[in-house]
């Protein structure tokens, strides 16, 4: 049976994992690829790998960083973050990602999906949406905003009509996080997640809001979250993906139990 | 003892992570794009990731006779997704492109219905206990998938995987042997399989 992803991700910055709760107030949580091999260990189905480092110098931190973290992880391996260009991408793929994550950029520039997809296929190319209710709406889900530059600027689109658009350009999947939920640590947004996933047929990742067990069956159940995303939960010992998928399984979630 | 193997880049998709996890096992890799280092390959790996139209490369460039040549001389060779399609005589992806056909079906895309196609993710293989390739790995194991199109269950079916219908998840005819998941992502499962297709005598 296909299992419900769950995958960790990691905030980078400078070379260091760090965590936005959101996305400002940043705590050093450790190195990128011991923390990825951990959580690779204890279950989690995949890595992302998110770079918030904005200058120029950082960049080329990012890539020695992508190396060293993809050297020996046998998983999929998501990298993003500040990734503008064909060019951008073929970097951080060379240095080993098996996928990377694209948000402004596609936005700005929808084609840059299909050039990525065209050299390495659209199960590499991630756009990731940030959302964030609009309740000035008669429909606040429905017409949920994408937003851009950690949350101030508005771009006046709605997330279902960019994801469907992002498909029909090559995506492979779709990272959606929800900004009125991200770093609350209660719970994502499941009608949001459930607006956008029934409205592709390529994957949705549920993300921002992550905080127990049962946050996580939401998003699966109400959500129809194909996979879901967490950084905070996992780090300083809270929960691993170990005991996470224990939890999940008992509530009759299908999941890759490790060994 | 380092076992030397001959990856072919036909230039669709990232070849990174297949090289790593093969060099992770202790194997002597050559990449190469021409038909040349296949006359004396020990083993060769197919990868691919993306449209089954890209393997057209595979005929322009020599590399599909060199190929066929090294399968007839017993060379141990191992597809990977579409490196997997490739195998067989087409698929409905590219109908105008055929395959190598050493399987006589054609790969078809699943039916439509509730689930999403593409099958991305986690999924169990049932593994056949007779598979050379999959010696040591237990069926109920878990592979990472991604593909939209996939093979149907023959004689040559060496594991299967449940997704809207039972579809070929591992080939084995002889030394040929294809997987429709990545391997090279797929955990201790997967590299264990890459070591079994490093390690097995060519029969």
């Amino acid at each position: 049976m296909l299992t419900r992803r769950i995958i960790a991700c990691l905030d980078v910055r400078d070379g260091r994992v760090v965590k936005g709760v959101q996305f400002v107030d940043l705590i050093d949580a450790g190195d990128p690829a011991e923390l990825a091999h951990r959580h690779a260990q204890e279950g989690a189905d995949e890595i992302v790998l998110l770079d918030i480092t904005a200058t120029h110098e950082g960049r080329k931190t990012l890539l020695e960083t992508v190396r060293r973290t993809a050297k020996s992880l046998f998983v999929p391996f998501t990298v993003g973050g500040g990734i503008r260009t064909a060019e951008d991408a073929a970097a951080v793929f060379d240095a080993g990602a098996d996928k990377v994550s694209i948000n402004s950029a596609a936005l700005a520039d929808p084609d840059l999906i299909g050039q990525i997809g065209a050299s390495f296929g659209a199960q590499a190319v991630i756009v990731a949406i940030d959302a964030r209710r609009d309740h000035n709406s008669p429909d606040p889900v429905r017409n949920a905003r994408v937003f851009t530059h950690g949350g101030r600027k508005d771009t006046g689109r709605t997330a279902v009509e960019w994801a469907r658009e992002a498909e029909s350009r090559g995506a492979g999947e779709i990272l959606l996080t929800s900004m009125d939920s991200d770093g609350t640590r209660a719970g994502f947004d499941c009608e949001l997640t459930a607006a956008v996933s029934s409205a592709v047929r390529i994957p949705v990742i549920a993300s921002g809001g992550a905080g127990t067990v049962a946050h996580f069956a939401d998003v699966f159940d109400a959500g129809h979250a194909d996979a879901a995303l967490a950084a905070s939960i996992f780090h300083f010992g809270v929960s691993s993906a170990r005991s996470l998928k224990q939890e999940l399984a008992q509530l009759g979630i299908p999941v890759r139990l490790p060994c | 003892m380092t076992t030397p193997v001959a990856v072919i880049d036909y230039k669709a998709g990232n070849l990174t992570s297949v090289v790593k996890s093969l060099r992770h096992l202790g194997a002597e890799v050559t990449v190469t794009d021409s038909p040349e280092p296949l006359a004396t390959a020990e083993r060769i790996i197919l990868p691919g990731v993306g449209h089954f139209a890209a393997t057209r490369r595979l005929d322009e460039t020599g590399l599909t006779p060199a190929i066929r040549a090294a399968i007839e001389r017993g060379v141990p060779f191992l597809g990977i997704c579409v490196g997997m399609q490739w195998l067989y005589a087409g698929s409905t992806e590219a109908p105008d492109q055929p395959g190598l056909g050493y399987l006589s079906e054609t790969i078809e895309r699943f039916p439509e219905g509730s689930e999403k196609v593409p099958h991305v993710g986690w999924n169990q293989i049932d593994a056949s206990p007779k598979s050379r390739l999959l010696a040591g790995v237990e069926s109920g194991e878990f592979a990472y998938f991604t593909h939209s199109w996939r093979a149907p269950i023959t004689a040559a079916t060496a594991a299967t995987t449940n997704y809207i219908q039972p579809f070929a998840s591992v080939v084995e005819d002889r030394n040929v042997f294809g997987v429709q998941f990545h391997p090279e992502k797929s955990g201790e499962t997967g590299l264990k399989i890459l070591k079994n297709f490093l390690e097995l005598r060519p029969c």
